[in-house]
């Protein structure tokens, strides 16, 4: 993987990683064009879609577009699961999850993807052991996470 | 607004991100952010330390600040500051502005990497992965440098825990892409490949990442890998879907892992080992029967992750290509898919299924579903599918479907997204020329291409229709027939005019007979276009006009009138007029002999590949057109030009050019012995459609030059063509001004190279002649018009023979010796014409001399006629060392510190000839403003000056 963008409906940046080397300006540019490009398109289209030499995986939890630049070799499908798992992570971690949590807490949303994605590969596809790694590091701030406070935004993912 | 829900609560940067979130402008946020800005600056400036926690605060607000989309150009030295510090949350927020504000700064890079290798080598798995993921996140050459001798260290060594194992193993993948020089696996190769047998689930999936990209570049010592990753796959293919506990996503066991081992197998050949082979294909099998087993969940995870797996299999079988079982299996597959009502996977069969196509197993498998596919480009919403579906349509069309897939395309086009348009375009051109059983399908289709997107038909695409009309002269009478009655529509194509206005001027005396397109018809169609067009298509019609004038003697006087129109003969575009002006001359001078010769028709194209193929490969990319099918192309495009029965002149030397556009407008067009190489530029005086054959265009500047003697010079004419084709012929030798040794000529058969030495009046120059084909060139003789030792007479295919040429400078001069060259091949004579690139400058001593010296010797040299002077525009980028270097080529010495302005260059030297020594001064001044040159020569003799001044004048 190349580079993940989380980023609202309004085309607000919510999060970006990159994996590959590129100057600010650049990645500015690809963000630009990239929200763009996705946000034009109509729900039911398909999730994929070829964007220069790239192939671009991305899908919509409520408010927040999750997408993903992938190279020619690598597979849409089991990227979207990636996308998935992410979200699953962020759900479990902050508990309902929904764009404000990321807002609130980017750097944890950093923490969770450096735990499961590095330098764009799958390092570690447990829920379990991810979580398991997030909650050693805040068991080590020695501040007890407070109570969750009312959410008034739309949860990114509905568990039945 | 506040939302922390979890976290250590940094209160201060909750109220921050709520104001931002609360501003109501971009003005208002923009005011905040520099509030806080300077909030933070004074606080990092302020005399009070500042304790951990309100450094990671301000970090973190910064970080905030920039993932808006902001500057951020402090802090790094406080984020540095926490990577030391001994509560692990400051650590990582000093860790994560480094992994996002990459700094280049040399002395900070220093502090991190030391806070890095402190951590590494804490023994704390905690400390050990966030600096493992700070080396992946960044992955810098330095960081490289630093750690990548150690991480596979870590990587390997038994005590290491598995999260830090698969930190280091990504960490190392990721180091390894940006320095591969820098990762040495050497000696740990063997036990990282054993981290396939790995009983951590998540350290054998970070692993393979690395081994993948490993044996990508180093497929014989990763060989191993193999065996163990069929191994892992068919355990995992096999266990039940709660086997793997947290590993098993929506019931499909470790699908991550089950993608990586498949694409590790793609690095490599089907497996030699029997026994290995066989489990494979059985683990292959497992996964085609799965696809076919009621889903255990109805969740689209579960689909998803059971058919990344499948489609990873698919991509395995097409890689190994050699199981016709598997292949059709694969294709059934994807047929199902094809009507599956998840567009995802419509989209990825289709993409799929193209690969397929391209495999003689599955070929005709493919074949079958072609309804389905043409429905689906009728169909879809989505034109990301509809794309899809176009690329499948192209790659499985042969002879026996290339009609009804044509048609298709075609209709599709009327209403397709402007942007796949010039794509559908290019391929519908190659198919209709690859599968054209009958040519006139052929000009039919591509036609009908101009008539529904004539503004995406590119240049190549309309040469090329020219091409084969030429090359086939079966079809020609059709084409000249069709494009008739296309230009009848009132508002045609401009690509149309000039397709049509091409095959008129040379087919369109065999549709005279039909009274309803008489040659005068015929004209007054095309001339009822002429003020409707750009003037490249003016010019071609005006070519056209011409060649009526030949075929057609009656329609000459309308012709002639049109042409002396004043719109014509006083046409403020400089080629348009030089045209009307030229063809108007050679109308009325040139008898009709002559003018059949000049105007003959053009002569057959020579074989080369289908230049739309090439450009389709460009747009695509490498990869996107199959190595097959390139050369499926080229041998049908063969075929289509060889087709033609007439055959080219055997004295002549063609020069195809495989990169070359059709009517050889850029290059290698079918030129005659004279000048092969400059036989472009030649026919660009023609320009846009090299309609006027080469040997013929040389009689044709002949008339021209002659009526330019003995006609009045004709107002307006800014450069005459012929000065533009002699320059050209001049240009060759003027390549080897600055320079002695390159190629000096090279077409299809023989490449002449050459290395030239002088020494004060002599000169040595060593010509070899290398036979570019196997047959060998017999009576190989050349002749200079100064002596020479002779050659050897015979070259066998394959070899090089030198020839020696000692020259002694008499005097000075300004004509090149020129070279003719003669030889058999294959029992046609050809015979070349070149000049060697011997230039009075090649016998210049070097001079140097001081600013004083070379100021009063300037002065005196005074006299207006020792002064050569000229002032040109820049042809080449101004580069000072470049210029440094072309001067020094000159054989002058450069002198320095000589012109008071350092932009400008000063040299000197003497030129040595038996009768006499010519001093001569040098002045260029370039003006880099207005990519101009002004030069200067003064010499002793005045023609010396003046052949200096005209050699360097193209230098530069």
């Amino acid at each position: 993987m190349q580079f993940m963008l989380l980023f609202s409906r309004q085309g607000k940046l919510r999060l970006q990683k990159w994996y590959v080397p590129l100057s600010d300006k650049e990645k500015k540019k690809i963000t630009r064009e990239l929200v763009q490009t996705v946000l034009a398109r109509k729900p039911k289209m398909c999730s994929f879609l070829e964007w220069r030499d790239l192939k671009i995986v991305y899908k919509r939890y409520a408010s927040l577009y999750f997408c993903c630049a992938i190279e020619d070799q690598d597979n849409e499908l089991i990227t979207l699961e990636i996308i998935h798992r992410y979200v699953e992570l962020l759900d479990k971690y902050f508990g309902s999850v929904c764009e404000l949590d990321i807002i609130f807490n980017f750097e944890k949303a950093y923490f969770i993807l450096d735990e499961f994605l590095l330098g764009g590969e799958a390092q570690e596809t447990s829920k379990k052991n991810v979580l398991k790694a997030i909650e050693q590091a805040d068991l080590l701030q020695e501040v007890r996470p407070g109570p969750a406070l009312a959410k008034q935004n739309v949860p990114l993912f509905v568990t039945v | 607004m506040p939302a922390v829900s979890k976290g250590d609560g940094m209160r201060g940067l909750a109220v921050f991100i709520s104001d931002i979130r609360n501003c109501k402008s971009k003005e208002a946020e923009i005011k905040r952010i520099n509030k806080e800005l300077a909030n933070i600056r004074s606080k990092f400036k302020g005399d009070k330390a500042l304790d951990g926690y309100s450094k990671k605060k301000y970090v973190c607000k910064l970080l905030f600040i920039f993932l808006l989309g902001h500057d951020i150009d402090f802090g790094h030295m406080e984020a540095v500051n926490l990577l030391s510090s001994n509560k692990y949350t400051e650590k990582q927020i000093g860790y994560l502005f480094i992994s996002v504000l990459v700094n280049s700064n040399s002395e900070l890079i220093r502090l991190i990497n030391n806070a890095i290798k402190n951590d590494l080598s804490s023994r704390n798995p905690t400390f050990m992965c966030l600096a493992l993921h700070c080396i992946a996140n960044v992955g810098s050459r330095e960081m490289a440098e630093a750690f990548a001798g150690e991480i596979p260290r870590i990587l390997v060594a038994g005590d290491t825990m598995d999260s830090v194992k698969q930190s280091a193993a990504l960490c190392l993948l990721r180091l390894y892409k940006t320095s591969p020089d820098l990762v040495l696996m050497g000696e740990w190769t063997s036990r990282v490949v054993h981290l396939l047998n790995d009983q951590h689930m998540g350290v054998v999936t970070a692993a393979i990442s690395l081994i993948t990209c490993l044996s990508q570049k180093n497929p014989d010592e990763f060989k191993t890998c193999v065996s163990l990753a069929v191994s892992r796959l068919s355990r995992i293919v096999s266990s039940a879907s709660t086997d793997l506990q947290d590993y098993t996503y929506y019931f499909v066991p470790a699908p991550w892992l089950s993608c990586k081992l498949l694409r590790l197998l793609q690095c490599y050949p089907p497996p030699e080992d029997g026994a290995v082979k066989g489990r494979l294909v059985e683990c292959l099998e497992t996964i085609l029967n799965k696809a076919q087993e009621p889903p255990k969940s109805k969740k689209v995870q579960h689909s998803n992750a059971k058919n990344a797996i499948l489609f990873e299999a698919i991509s395995l079988i097409i890689h190994y290509d050699s199981e016709p079982n598997l292949l059709v299996r694969a294709c059934n597959q994807l047929g199902q898919f094809l009507q599956h009502r998840e567009t995802n996977l419509r989209y990825l069969a289709l993409e799929s299924m193209c690969t397929l196509a391209s495999s003689e197993f599955s070929h005709e498998a493919v074949k079958t579903h072609i309804e389905t596919v043409i429905n689906a480009l009728k169909t879809e919403r989505d034109v990301s599918v509809r794309q899809r579906a176009a690329d499948l349509l192209y790659a499985m069309c042969d002879r026996s479907n290339a009609k009804q897939i044509v048609a298709e395309m075609l209709s599709y086009l009327e209403t397709a997204d402007y942007s796949i348009r010039e794509e559908m375009v290019l391929k519908v051109a190659i198919l209709a020329e690859k599968y054209a059983v009958d040519y006139s399908w052929y000009v039919d289709t591509i036609l009908n291409l101009i008539r529904i997107a004539g503004d995406y038909v590119s240049e190549e695409v309309w040469y090329r229709v020219i091409q084969i009309v030429i090359n086939r002269d079966d079809v020609q009478g059709y084409a000249a027939k069709t494009v008739f009655e296309a230009l009848q529509a009132p508002a045609c194509h401009e690509n149309m005019v000039k397709v049509g206005g091409y095959i008129l001027g040379e087919f369109g005396n065999l549709i005279a007979g039909d009274p309803r397109s008489s040659p005068l018809v015929q004209f007054n169609l095309l001339h009822s276009k002429f003020h409707l067009c750009s003037v490249p298509t003016r010019a071609l019609l005006l070519s056209a006009y011409i060649k009526f004038i030949n075929l057609f003697p009656e329609t000459k006087s309308t012709i002639q009138e049109v042409l002396r129109s004043d719109s014509q003969i006083r046409n403020s575009d400089v080629e348009l007029q030089q045209r009307a002006v030229e063809y108007l001359k050679l109308s009325s001078i040139a008898s009709t002999d002559v003018l059949a010769t000049v105007l003959e028709e053009m002569p057959p194209f020579p074989e080369r590949e289908s230049s739309i193929l090439a450009k389709l490969k460009k747009k695509k990319g490498p990869g996107a057109v199959s190595v097959n099918e390139l050369e499926e192309g080229k041998r049908e495009a063969g075929e289509l030009n060889g087709g033609g029965e007439r055959g080219g002149d055997s004295s002549a030397i063609s020069t195809p050019s495989p990169s070359a556009d059709l009517l050889g407008l850029r290059a290698g067009h079918p030129v005659t012995a004279a000048a092969p190489s400059a036989g472009s530029l030649l026919v660009d005086v023609f320009s846009e459609t090299g309609f006027i054959h080469y040997g013929r265009l040389m009689l044709l500047i002949f008339l021209r030059t002659h009526e330019r003697t003995i006609t009045k010079p004709v107002p307006f004419l800014a450069v005459p063509a012929c000065l533009s084709a002699s320059h050209t012929l001049l240009s060759l030798a003027l390549r080897f001004v600055c320079k002695n040794n390159g190629v000096l000529f090279e077409n299809q058969l023989l490449q002449i190279g050459i290395k030239s030495e002088y020494r004060q009046n002599l000169g040595r120059i060593y010509l070899f002649y290398g036979n570019k084909t196997s047959v060998q060139f017999v009576t190989f003789t050349t002749t200079l018009n100064v002596q020479s030792k002779p050659v050897e007479p015979l070259i066998e295919g394959g070899a090089q023979v030198q020839q020696v040429i000692n020259i002694e400078c008499l005097t000075d001069f300004s004509d090149a010796p020129l070279l003719n060259i003669k030889f058999r091949y294959g029992g046609a004579l050809q015979n070349l014409t070149l000049k060697l690139p011997v230039t009075i400058n090649k016998f210049f001593q070097p001079t140097e001399m001081a600013s004083h010296d070379f100021f009063q010797r300037w002065k005196q040299l005074s006299q207006p006629q020792q002064e050569a002077q000229k002032i040109f525009k820049a042809s080449h980028a101004m580069d000072t060392e470049v210029l440094k270097a072309k001067l020094l080529g000159l054989g002058m010495a450069l002198l320095e510190n000589v012109d008071p302005n350092p932009e400008n260059f000063v040299c000197a030297g003497v030129i040595q000839s038996k009768a006499q020594q010519v001093g001569s001064l040098l002045r260029l001044e370039p003006n880099a403003q207005a990519q101009m040159y002004r030069l200067t020569v003064r010499s002793s003799k005045d023609t010396v000056s003046k052949r200096l001044c005209e050699l360097l004048a193209e230098q530069f």
